[in-house]
């Protein structure tokens, strides 16, 4: 017997199973999938884009059956234009259109950094009824050079084809008045297509900075 | 042939592959790594820290630029001075001073057990403008079964660029035998990466446990 196949013998257990000193990271590294062992991911990172003044961010891959649930997750998005509103839509033919049907509520919680207003209220100026434009996710962006904004942006089984499309969104903005703002968007798309791509973009101007991440939900 | 390897030999099946049977759990101990293609999970707990009678705990370590996200959760946070909030401040200096000027915004609903309030409001009381205080996110009592729990979101900790985004949601049984709904948000007011965040009570020590996650 040679001496590696003597090492390797010595590295098979009792019953023929090869122990811990026989496998190593390189011994797996052609491995990209288990069969029935449960992944160890829920949250599934499915893309990142990365704004650079860009004009908007599209997803139109991988938003399909695979997952009920998808996350967006929106990080230092800053405006190349003061005060413009960042928003979303969604599209049925893959990003050809991005004009569903929604209806939606948004309210919000603010506080200025000088500490002379405050409050939580329902804004009707930031929510749709039964409208194809984009809904705001973050209105008022500040560009100053350290304002940014973040948040998180579900949506909900988007490739029925019985029910309309839920979301909600939770996002904390730097307003271009120098306000800390906590918005809370929910609302549905009212289409039985599916949704197939989804589109970020400031109502004026490019997205100079920012990175949006799509995560998909393991359903089991 | 002795018995182990014709047995070992029984799990090499043809093209010389091994089968499934050559390995099982203790096989793959020293295996740390596995190949990017493989979906591993995209929120990775971090660390773990338990306050037993504890002033505060205090995350120091692990908050960089390898995630832009950073997911903190409280669970059974039990106050042991009753009336206290549970609160967060962030540091630039690893935990050497936590005192980052803050500007946020705090609303709760609110419903006691005898029926008496239903509240949803906002609180200048508990938020910050431009403060180096630290921020309130639980209210709680110190009943024996009293305690809260909720989840504070913090964004790229690590830019040098921008403010610090943070977005936190909390359920506490309060003081006054009520269901306290909690939902702050804000920044830290500061371009120099934070590295390191604490929690405290208001007054008085907690138990609970704090977990630290980063999402890829």
């Amino acid at each position: 017997m040679g001496s590696i196949t003597r090492s390797f013998a010595n590295n098979i257990g009792s019953s023929g199973i090869l122990s811990a000193s026989a496998v190593t990271n390189a011994t797996v590294e052609d491995v990209t999938a288990f069969g029935t062992a449960p992944s160890p991911a829920t949250l599934v990172l499915i893309s990142t884009q990365t704004a650079s003044s860009s004009a908007n961010i599209s997803f139109t891959t991988g938003l399909d059956s695979t997952y009920d649930e998808y996350i967006f997750k929106f990080i230092n998005i800053h405006p190349a234009t003061d005060s413009a509103h960042f928003e979303f839509n969604m599209s049925t033919d893959g990003g050809s259109n991005y004009n569903v049907t929604k209806t939606t509520t948004s309210f919000y919680a603010y506080h200025n950094e000088s500490d002379t207003d405050t409050a939580v209220a329902y804004t009707a100026a930031q929510d749709l009824a039964q409208s194809t434009a984009f809904q705001r996710l973050i209105p008022d962006a500040g560009n100053d050079n350290d304002q940014a904004n973040s948040g998180t942006l579900t949506i909900f089984n988007p490739s029925s084809t019985t029910y309309v499309k839920h979301f909600i969104a939770n996002s904390n903005s730097a307003h271009q008045d120098n306000y800390s703002i906590n918005w809370f968007i929910a609302g549905y798309g009212n289409t039985t297509s599916a949704v197939n791509a989804i589109q970020f973009k400031f109502s004026s101007g490019n997205i100079d900075d920012g990175i949006i991440k799509m995560y998909g939900v393991k359903k089991s | 042939m002795g018995t182990i390897t014709r047995s070992f030999a029984n799990n090499i099946g043809t093209s010389g592959i091994l089968k499934a049977g050559a390995f099982n759990n203790a096989s793959l101990n020293n295996v740390t790594a596995l190949n990017n293609a493989i979906a591993l999970g995209n929120m990775v707990l971090i660390s773990s820290q338990t306050a037993s009678d504890s002033a505060t705990v205090s995350f120091t370590t692990g908050i960089d630029s390898t995630y832009k996200e950073y997911q903190f959760y409280f669970i059974d946070i039990h106050a042991r001075s009753d009336g206290q909030a549970f609160t967060f401040q962030s540091s630039t200096d690893s935990g050497s001073n936590y005192g980052i000027t803050t500007t946020s915004t705090f609303f709760y609903s609110k419903h006691k057990e005898n029926d008496t309030v239903a509240e949803l409001s906002y609180n200048t009381g508990k938020d910050l403008a431009q403060s180096t205080s630290f921020q309130q996110i639980l209210d709680l009592g110190n009943g024996a079964d009293e305690s809260g729990a909720g989840q504070l979101q913090l964004f790229n900790p690590a830019s040098t660029t921008y403010v610090k985004h943070f977005i936190g949601t909390g359920s506490s049984y309060g003081d006054d035998d009520a269901e306290f709904t909690s939902f702050c948000a804000g920044y830290f007011n500061t371009t120099s990466a934070i590295n390191a965040v604490r929690f405290q009570m208001s007054s008085g020590n907690f138990d609970g446990t704090i977990l630290m996650y980063g999402i890829v």
